[in-house]
């Protein structure tokens, strides 16, 4: 199992390689797409369409680069603690007690966000909204970026947004904001934050909140 | 939309903006209510966007009231006025591709029905005239052709209302309106006749000028679906901005028109439906 899976690595990270190679006319120069913060400009492309793949099991992204957990579980730390308006955007999937187990995980969501001082504002589901959102008080995936705008948000995490409407705002944030975005996960990751957790349940959480607290405690 | 999934998490509460709260405290799920209670409960998350007096917004909101049970009702919508109303119904509702509402609800229909094989969940495409008698009316036919177990009602407002006052095959012979300068030249469809002769149980064609008379032909046509065969409720709509009248008299223009017989009001319904009615509103008003 652990050899195959090796193997399996080994054969994704060369595709990944080649995808990521990108020559360009000309000038021969190689690159590599990297999931940066924006303003990226209008329609930016998924990540996914530019070779960054999810990340393997204990594994998360850095800005596109596969780094162990722990690795991004610091780098969490470090931009929520350096921020100067950090928020928390909590999804439906743990807004909503829809079953046995979630109240325990959005509680240790509020945890981590209280103890690293963030603000919430929820998006409790994803219905467009017309004629206009609450900036103020609401975040919808369909327009994200008015949020974070209206809010001056400099970094924020996405948390139980289901798969396909996190990683389309994660990237319509990536296009029009200079937003840092952080995605903790409960399953596969999400390729268009700039940080983005898998698998991370109430172990990941409580992690996060004892290394923010240990951290405010020594500075 | 099942009841649990409109507990919130205690963790958030606080934070949840006032019209979900609201919608938890005081939603139409699992209680039972019907058109006599519009007012009293939450059957829009939000306030609409549509013009003030707009009838297909007013027929909406009896539609939310009539439904028997909500919380097991998902609706399927079409491009449209009403799409713009969707989005803020207490409601699972999915907008399908202009047109593709009873093909996108006969798929809906099938897997809810092996998902929950002991439960009933209601299947409700709600969709204007263009998307129901012109541009969809091949997957309309055909749901019907085929028996699926779904409610389809239209909200007739005699026009492309929403791309700014096209005819449609609904609107009436003659009739003038933006993008028809010189006036429709053929017959509004019968489409409740053709309803009946494609295979629908349950028919009727009703308006907003009697509420309960609504109330009644959507929880028929519905409950009919469960059991039966595919339904049929087409609904009068006058819409104000395209016909060019105050919209104080929305009303006064369905009540004129069901008063001289310009939109006539019916009601088809197959014996077997018939004796299945009979058996469920012997006895009382909720099933
Ligand atoms: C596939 C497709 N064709 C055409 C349109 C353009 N379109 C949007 S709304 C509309 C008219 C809708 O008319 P109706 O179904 O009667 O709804 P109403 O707006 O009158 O309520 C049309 C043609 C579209 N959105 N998608
Ligand atoms: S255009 Fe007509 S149908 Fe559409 S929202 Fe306005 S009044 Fe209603
Ligand atoms: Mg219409």
């Amino acid at each position: 199992m652990k050899n195959k899976h090796k193997r399996w690595t080994f054969a994704r990270k060369y595709c990944m390689l080649l995808k990521g190679l990108q020559l360009f006319y000309g000038g021969m120069i190689l690159t590599k797409y990297r999931v940066l913060a924006g303003p990226e400009g209008y329609l930016p492309p998924a990540a996914a369409c530019e070779g960054i793949a999810l990340p393997d099991v204990g594994y998360a992204l850095i800005e596109g680069r596969e780094v162990p957990e722990q690795e991004a579980l610091s780098a969490i730390v470090d931009k929520l603690l350096s921020a100067k308006r950090p928020f928390f955007f909590p999804g439906p999937n743990v807004l909503w007690e829809w079953k046995a187990g979630v109240a325990e995980k959005a509680a240790a969501v509020r945890k981590l966000a209280d103890t690293a001082g963030a603000r919430v504002i929820p998006m409790p589901d994803y219905r467009p909204k017309y004629p206009m959102i609450n900036p103020a008080i609401e975040i919808n995936p369909n327009h994200p970026n008015l949020t974070i705008w209206h809010n001056k948000i400099d970094v924020c995490v996405f948390v139980g947004v289901h798969c396909h409407y996190a990683n389309m705002a994660l990237k319509i944030i990536r296009g029009g904001t200079d937003c840092y975005t952080i995605a903790i996960c409960g399953e596969a990751g999400h390729e268009d934050a700039n940080i983005t957790l898998r698998d991370a349940g109430i172990p990941q959480l409580e992690a996060l909140t004892a290394m923010v607290a240990e951290r405010r405690r020594l500075s | 939309m099942t009841k649990p999934m409109l507990k919130m998490t205690a963790a958030f509460a606080d934070v949840m903006p006032a019209e979900y709260v609201e919608l938890v405290q005081s939603g139409p799920f699992g209680k039972g209510y019907g058109v006599a209670d519009l007012g009293s409960f939450k059957e829009l998350i939000e306030e609409h966007p549509l013009c003030a007096g707009c009838g297909l917004a007013l027929a909406v909101r009896l539609i939310m009231a009539s439904l028997p049970s909500p919380e097991d009702t998902v609706v399927v919508g079409s491009t449209g006025c009403s799409s713009l109303a969707f989005p803020q119904i207490a409601l699972q509702n999915i907008h399908s591709l202009f047109g593709n509402q009873n093909a996108v609800a006969t798929g809906l229909k099938r897997a809810l029905t092996l998902r929950f094989p002991d439960k009933h969940k209601d299947v409700l495409v709600v969709a204007g005239d263009g998307a129901t008698a012109d541009i969809g009316l091949d997957m309309v036919l055909h749901s019907w052709f085929r028996g699926e177990k779904l409610a389809t009602i239209m909200l007739d407002n005699e026009a492309y209302a929403n791309t700014g006052g096209q005819e449609s095959g609904m609107s009436p012979e003659g009739c003038v309106l933006n993008m028809a300068p010189t006036g429709k030249k053929f017959k509004k469809i019968a489409l409740p006749e053709i309803a009946r002769e494609s295979g629908c149980a349950y028919v009727a064609s009703v308006t907003p000028v009697q509420p309960r008379k609504l109330e009644k032909a959507v929880r028929r046509a519905i409950l009919v679906a469960r059991e039966v065969g595919p339904t049929y409720v087409q609904i009068f709509v006058p819409c104000p901005t395209n016909y060019k009248f105050k919209p104080q008299e929305t009303l006064v223009k369905a009540k004129q028109k069901e008063k001289d017989q310009t939109y006539p009001l019916r009601e088809f319904i197959t014996p077997e439906a018939q004796s299945y009615l009979a058996a469920i509103e012997g006895g009382g008003k909720r099933d």
